[in-house]
């Protein structure tokens, strides 16, 4: 770092083009009424590409655009180094010179450009080119890496590097980005990760989002899995009692004030079969915890899976749940809800 | 109100309060570089690093808010290490340059070091070197020296208003500096050298002239403006070396305007330091008996009604209450303190000629309409007032006049009276402050209609609520320091006599002129004139008889601020050669004149000038001045013209002392043409 | 090891299109609307259970930070603001670079949906002027967000209002500290401010605001659309999820990668790059986490957990998990050399330890490269360090202090035979008189 100083030969005046000044109206508005020194970064940085370098007149009519002063102006383009205050050349080589494009060889890149352009920080003439070294660019695993005009050129050499600015210099386009061959910042030889493509495309589907009322992924796809098996396996297991010793429990027109329990977290019960209580009029774990065996025997019937609420021990586990208390399964169940 | 220990001290102090705050209350100093208390806190220094129980790194105590329960210690041995590693750190870069630098002796960098630095530097390497930077004629830079502390930036942006300086570039290579290096404009931009720690901003003119330890201060009173601020006058020998503002909450605060503090080399030049008589169209030098033989013999000689006297802007009470009594004495009636015209004058009441909110009082207003003031130009450090109270928002300022930039946003309502006029008949003009403050300037009342203005303006102050019971808002800006003191003592014409400018066109035979050099002389004619004052300004050209006398530094005198607060200004130096106290010369030539005034030394002068006008023996204090005198104006009426109120001339030069000072005249030329850098600080 | 069901950024390296169609391929933007339907505070609390801690070298926990914002903004009148630092200057780092222009709308999305969170209608994202191509690749992105109503006055349909914009920088490092970015957002220069205040409660243009890292909210969508849960479940306990690793320097294949955290150091190497160059054997040391951390030597690393706590263990940092390797030609005096160098020239000036310490620590450290040097300067060095360290407003005196401890603490040796060698060839030639 030294002193930043203004250029000692200064044009007399600065104007945007009309296009520049109409963007920079544009970006001024991304700002926040009464906020336009938001702005002057960028604004600076378009008369610095305009001009070539930033002049004290483009300062100076920024500063009026901005309402600012214009000694606040000068702070922020002394204050950041990008800010070419003096004339650089048309094409400037910026080498990263920092730890890991030094360890990766920056030293040689920053040779080829005293060999090939000059010493660092002066115009050479015949080509339009100045380099001089910068702090770390963010491409440090593409290291050594250069800037010229808006690219990243990367995974240079020495002798690539010299390649590169005399195709500059003779007006031909240089490819930006890894010069090695690699696309991006994958390992070189191809990528050692990402290569499962239906990881890539497809699993996010698995996890896509639902609005709050519609119904949620399953918690336990296992129960409904399981309510499935029952259907087949379940045949004969319980001795059914007569039609005559089924007694309708106590049934309600409509979940209860403070709202329907929630069934599921009965073992044995799933979305389904919690859907079909509903139906009968069946919302809390109380009425359940009241059942005698004819009551059971009623529900039963009316379900495609006998048995299943003596064997699940329904009742047990509703004495447990309507006065407040945990079961394993129903412990286990609220975890896994989202 | 958070109760905190410091240091094993408990105390308890204001919300809001900020550790270091908190120690000071405590007695516990800490030492520091950016902070001050009038400026927004920066912490960038980190010289005052505390340490807080429960706080896992030292505090900047100059930021930290003071809260309930807070253990601090300033006295540990991390402080104290702390304290060793920032002083070294600040003096790796600093120059040795304390033999050839102006602020020794003076340096909070020299101090602190002392009291907490280490008896050495570890630093071997070369230090950063930075070019000096043109500010102006008087500020000079030596860069090297700067800290980085940024008080001069912020002092530059917030008190005085015109965002000049600023640091440029970045880390250890951030220099501070104006926009290319040009002069700086602010008329209160020497504050910067007393604010500056280090010798990086020092007094251009004053450079290399003396040590502060050979110098005697003495503790006075600035009349460059009406403002009275506080200072104090540094002499060595006979000689004034330079004028440093002294510390009034209420009037100056610390500031001092430019031309207040760089003022004194124009004590030492166009100096009348004898008599002179005019023999033959030419003025010849001549003792003090023959001169004031001469004097008495002419004043004798006439009618006392062709006789009038007119005291100047700078003039004490004392010599205008001597010229009073002497006057009165001749049966002469032709007596004004306004040389400049200014309609303004005792009969109304005396809050009908003072700023009567007082300057701290602006503070409390939440309102402002200016008629004709330029409170800028005329009295800087209370315009830096003004933008503070604007700074903390809610304060509408209105201005009728020159729309001037003042430092602050104005609304410009009109140039003149007709605006005035039209504002107090619009019903539609919300009047919905509790404190409205109206101020009237010289532009508004030195001209021929000033009085009808003056009305007009007392009448807006009604309209607008400015008179309340617990708030006299009505604020006459003076710009002379003799003003008030002069009304105070009814320096105006009596029964019969004439006003200043009527004097001044041929209305007296002899004409005597208190330091008066403001005035036309080209309408004079024959008028025999007697000039009594410090300088050989435009007076002292026209005059017939020269009796040399003091300026404000060389005599103990009475001045009254425009608040009406009356101020006792010290003697600091001899006058030079056969120059005198003013109102040692009119007495003496009281008895010239067979006459004498019944009073020979200073007590006894001020025990009668008390007697007449008591309330200039109240010092450093505004008695709250009657605001019936508001009504009485607006009721006076009178139509003022349509002229626009006028701008007046640079500030620079509004006095004979200013206008005998080369430094005045730089900043003149400064504030004229852009001045490029001149390469070395010469 | 991370398995790709697990990795979020399926575009790290750009092998597939950027832009919003094939950003929709791979499930970005996918239902937006129902996680805006979300309970804000839910969603808050989503981010504290999965354990996120911020990616841009502090780790603060972000759930926790968002928390911090305001409730009800238009309580006082000032708004929420989310602020995004992209300016990723960190020694080492390159991975922000990677997410927005290979991953652009996942960023974009995830700051609606901080936003939403946080209550913010409006977000700034700073990206650093040297990163052209990127800015372009954002801003097209927003635009096309824009136009897909995606972002706007009715984010996806939710009712959310949200603009999203691009400010960048021009070339200062300490704008990646979250106050001195703001500052610069404002139009001043990059000046961290104190704090208290901090910026939940007085942040851009003095409105509650967070900072956070471009990693910490890209992730954002993901963890929402897969679980707290299921983010805490990788890495371990106060380091949880992946975390996108970058290793340069000395390794045959230098990448950036996504990996588990707490990844063991070996492993990632080895796995992902090639190997240390020369072999393992052939390492001497690694900065685990960009230039601010102390670097770790090769004893340390045989088995090197890759997460927050496994490094502080070792007296580093897990930083921006920016990986530089040094193997045993790395002339580490120089190398350090060249960091004190980075941080005098980033300092920005406010405050007298950092200001002058890191001009002070640079000209030490480069006569210690050369060896023009004393033995006792190496203490003296490190106690000056100490000076700096904590003295400062913000961590960048920190950050140009501890590369100087390590390199003292473990390669103090080096630096003595550097002295030894330059004290017996002083000169290039003979300079005194015959």
């Amino acid at each position: 770092m030294s002193v930043r100083r203004l250029h000692t030969e200064q044009p007399d005046s600065f104007a945007f083009t009309a296009e520049n000044l109409t963007w920079a109206e544009g970006q001024i508005r991304k700002y926040p009424q009464g906020r336009k020194s938001s702005a002057v970064i960028p604004l600076l940085w378009r008369a610095q590409e305009q001009h070539g370098w930033l002049t004290e007149p483009a300062i100076r009519t920024v500063a009026e655009m901005l309402d600012m002063a214009p000694i606040r102006v000068l702070e922020v383009a002394t204050f950041y180094t990008m800010y070419n205050l003096k004339p650089v050349g048309k094409h400037y080589v910026q080498v990263c010179g920092n730890i890991s494009c030094m360890l990766r060889g920056s030293d040689e890149l920053m040779q080829a450009c005293e060999r090939e352009i000059g010493p660092r920080d002066t115009i050479n003439e015949d080509l339009d080119m100045s380099w001089t070294e910068v702090e770390c660019a963010g491409a440090c695993t593409n290291a050594p890496v250069v800037a010229i005009g808006d690219d990243y050129i990367e995974d240079l050499t020495g002798e690539k590097l010299a390649e590169i600015i005399g195709k500059i210099a003779r007006g031909e386009a240089v490819k930006p980005g890894p010069q090695n061959g690699r696309h991006s910042s994958e390992p070189e030889g191809g990528a050692t990760s990402l290569l499962n493509e239906e990881a890539i495309f497809e699993a996010w589907k698995a996890f896509s989002p639902k609005m709050p009322n519609e119904k949620a992924a399953e918690p336990e796809l296992l129960a409904d899995k399981h309510e499935e098996l029952e259907l087949i396996a379940d045949a004969h297991d319980e001795p059914e009692l007569l039609e005559d010793d089924h007694v309708e429990p106590v049934l309600l027109a409509e979940a209860p004030e403070g709202g329907a329990d929630n069934l599921k977290l009965i073992k044995g019960v799933g979305p389904k079969l919690e859907g079909i209580l509903h139906e009968l009029g069946v919302y809390t774990f109380a009425q359940v915890a009241e059942w005698t065996p004819e009551n059971v025997a009623w529900v039963d019937g009316r379900l495609k899976f006998k048995g299943r609420i003596a064997r699940d021990g329904w009742i047990d586990q509703c004495k447990l749940l309507a006065s407040g208390q945990e079961t394993e399964f129903s412990k286990r169940t609220k975890k896994g809800d989202a | 109100m958070p109760k905190l220990t410091i240091d094993g001290i408990e105390i308890e102090v204001e919300n809001g309060m900020t550790v270091l705050q908190a120690c000071e209350e405590a007695g516990v100093e800490i030492p520091r570089f950016c902070y001050h208390e009038r400026l927004s806190i920066a912490g960038n220094c980190r010289m005052c690093l505390v340490e807080i129980e429960k706080m896992p790194k030292l505090a900047a105590s100059c930021a930290m808010p003071a809260g309930e329960g807070m253990v601090v210690h300033t006295r540990s041995d991390k402080v104290r290490r702390a304290r060793n590693n920032v002083m070294e750190f600040q003096l790796i870069n600093h120059p040795l340059d304390c033999p050839i630098c102006d602020q020794g002796g003076e340096c909070d960098l020299q101090d602190e070091a002392m009291a907490y630095g280490l008896g050495e530097g570890r630093f071997t390497e070369d230090k950063h070197a930075f070019e000096a930077k043109h500010m102006g004629p008087l500020i000079k830079t030596m860069m090297n020296r700067c800290i980085h502390c940024t008080r001069c930036v912020r002092f530059i942006a917030e008190i005085a208003g015109t965002e000049e300086m600023g640091a440029t570039g970045r880390g250890g290579y951030t220099e501070i500096m104006t926009y290319l290096q040009s002069a700086i404009t602010s008329e209160l931009s020497g504050n910067v050298i007393d604010l500056c720690p280090v010798g990086a901003l020092t007094s251009r003119p004053y450079a290399f002239s003396a040590r502060p330890w050979e110098l005697r201060k003495t503790e006075s009173v600035d009349v460059m403006d009406a403002v009275g601020s506080n200072i104090r006058v540094d002499s060595r020998g006979a000689a004034v070396m330079r004028v440093m503002p002294r510390n009034h909450d209420d009037v100056n605060e610390e500031w001092l305007a430019d031309r207040s503090r760089f003022i004194w080399d124009g004590l030492k030049s166009r100096r009348l330091d004898r008599p002179y008589v005019r023999k033959d169209g030419q003025l010849v030098e001549a003792d003090w008996d023959e001169a004031l033989a001469l004097v008495a013999e002419k004043l004798k000689s006439t009618d006392g009604a062709r006789i009038g006297a007119i005291a100047g802007d700078l003039c004490a009470a004392e010599e205008m209450f001597a010229l009073k009594g002497l006057m009165a004495g001749l049966g002469a009636a032709s007596l004004d303190c306004r040389q400049d015209g200014a309609a303004l004058e005792p009969s109304a009441g005396r809050a009908g000629y003072l700023f009567n909110p007082g300057i701290a009082g602006i503070e409390e207003a939440d309102a402002l309409m200016l008629i004709g003031a330029n409170p800028r130009r005329d009295a800087p450090v209370l315009n830096a007032r003004i933008r503070k109270r604007w700074l903390r928002g809610g304060f509408e300022v209105g201005l009728i006049g020159e729309n001037a930039d003042l430092t602050y946003d104005t609304t410009h309502l009109g140039a003149g009276p007709d605006s005035l006029a039209a504002l107090i008949d619009d019903e539609n003009y919300a009047g919905q402050s509790e404190h409205p403050m109206v101020i009237v300037g010289a532009d508004a009342l030195a001209r021929p209609d000033g009085a009808a203005v003056l009305a007009l303006a007392a009448k807006f102050a009604l309209k607008r609520g400015a008179i309340k019971p617990d708030w006299n808002g009505f604020a006459v800006l003076h710009n002379a320091a003799s003003r008030v003191a002069g009304l105070d003592l009814g320096l105006t014409p009596g029964a019969g006599g004439q006003d200043a400018a009527a004097m001044v066109s041929g209305g007296v035979d002899v004409l005597y002129l208190l330091g008066a050099d403001e005035i036309d002389m080209s309408g004079l004619g024959e008028t025999f004139v007697i000039y009594q004052g410090s300088h050989g300004d435009a007076g002292a050209h026209r005059a017939d008889v020269i009796l040399p006398g003091a300026a404000y530094t060389e005599k103990d005198g009475i001045y009254v601020n425009t608040e009406g607060r009356a101020q006792s200004g010290r003697r600091a130096v001899m006058p030079p050669g056969e120059a005198r106290e003013d109102w040692k010369i009119i007495r003496a030539l009281s008895g010239a004149l067979g006459a004498a005034l019944p009073y020979d030394t200073l007590e006894e002068l001020r025990a009668a000038m008390f007697q007449a006008a008591p309330v200039l023996a109240e010092l450093d204090s505004v008695p709250q001045a009657d605001a019936g005198a508001v009504q009485t104006l607006a009721g006076q009426g009178g139509s003022p013209s349509s002229e626009p109120f006028r701008g007046g001339a640079n500030h620079y030069l509004v006095n004979p002392i200013l206008r005998a000072s080369k430094t005045m005249h730089d900043c003149v030329a400064a504030s004229e043409t852009e001045q490029e850098a001149t390469g070395t600080d010469a | 090891m991370l398995s790709d069901q697990d990795r979020i950024f399926t575009n790290l390296y750009g092998f597939h299109d950027w832009r919003l169609e094939g950003a929709l391929k791979r499930g970005v933007w996918d239902n937006t609307k129902a996680l805006l339907a979300r309970d804000q505070d839910g969603i808050i609390d989503e981010m504290k259970a999965s354990g996120l801690r911020g990616r841009g070298g502090a780790g603060f926990p972000t759930g926790l930070k968002w928390s911090f914002m305001p409730k009800d903004p238009d309580a006082d009148g000032r708004p929420n603001y989310l602020v995004v630092n992209a300016d990723e200057g960190e020694p080492g780092t390159c991975k922000d670079r990677e997410i927005m222009r290979h991953e652009p709308h996942r960023l974009i999305e995830g700051c609606l949906l901080a936003a939403y969170a946080m209550r913010a209608h409006a977000a700034y994202i700073y990206i650093r002027g040297e990163f052209i191509q990127e800015r372009h690749h954002l801003e097209a992105a927003i635009a096309e967000a824009y136009e897909a109503g995606l972002i706007g006055k009715d984010s996806c349909g939710s009712g959310w209002a949200f603009d999203c914009y691009v400010h960048h920088g021009a070339g200062a490092y300490i704008c990646g500290e979250e106050t001195a970015l703001i500052e610069s957002l404002e139009g001043k220069k990059g000046m961290p401010r104190l704090k208290p205040p901090f910026p939940a409660n007085s942040g851009l243009y003095g409105c509650p605001s967070t900072v956070n890292n471009v990693e910490s909210i890209a992730v954002t969508g993901e963890i929402l659309r897969r679980g707290g849960t299921w983010f805490a479940g990788l890495g371990r306990p106060n380091n949880t999820g992946t975390k996108i690793f970058g290793i340069s320097g000395h390794v045959n294949k230098p990448c950036v990668v996504e990996e588990e955290m707490g990844v063991d150091l070996r492993e990632l190497i080895e796995t992902h790059c090639g190997g240390v160059r020369g072999g393992w054997d052939n390492l001497l040391a690694v900065i685990p986490g960009g230039s601010s951390v102390p670097c770790v030597p090769a004893e340390q690393c045989e088995s090197l957990k890759m997460d927050f706590d496994g490094l502080l263990e070792v007296k580093s940092g897990l930083g921006t998990a920016a990986v530089i390797v040094m193997d045993k030609s790395t002339d580490i005096v120089r190398a350090i050399a060249r960091l004190s160098a980075f941080y005098e020239h980033e300092s920005c000036g406010q405050c007298t330890p950092c200001r002058e310490g890191t001009g002070w620590m640079n000209r030490v450290m480069q006569r210690m490269a050369t060896g023009s040097a004393h033995k006792h300067e190496i203490d003296m060095l490190l106690d000056v360090t100490k000076q700096v360290e904590g003295h400062t407003i913000c961590a960048l005196g920190d950050a140009a202090a501890w590369p100087i401890q390590g390199l003292v603490r473990h390669f103090r040796h080096v630096i003595e035979e550097r002295i030894d060698e330059y004290t017996s060839n002083p000169a290039d030639a003979p300079v005194a008189a015959e």
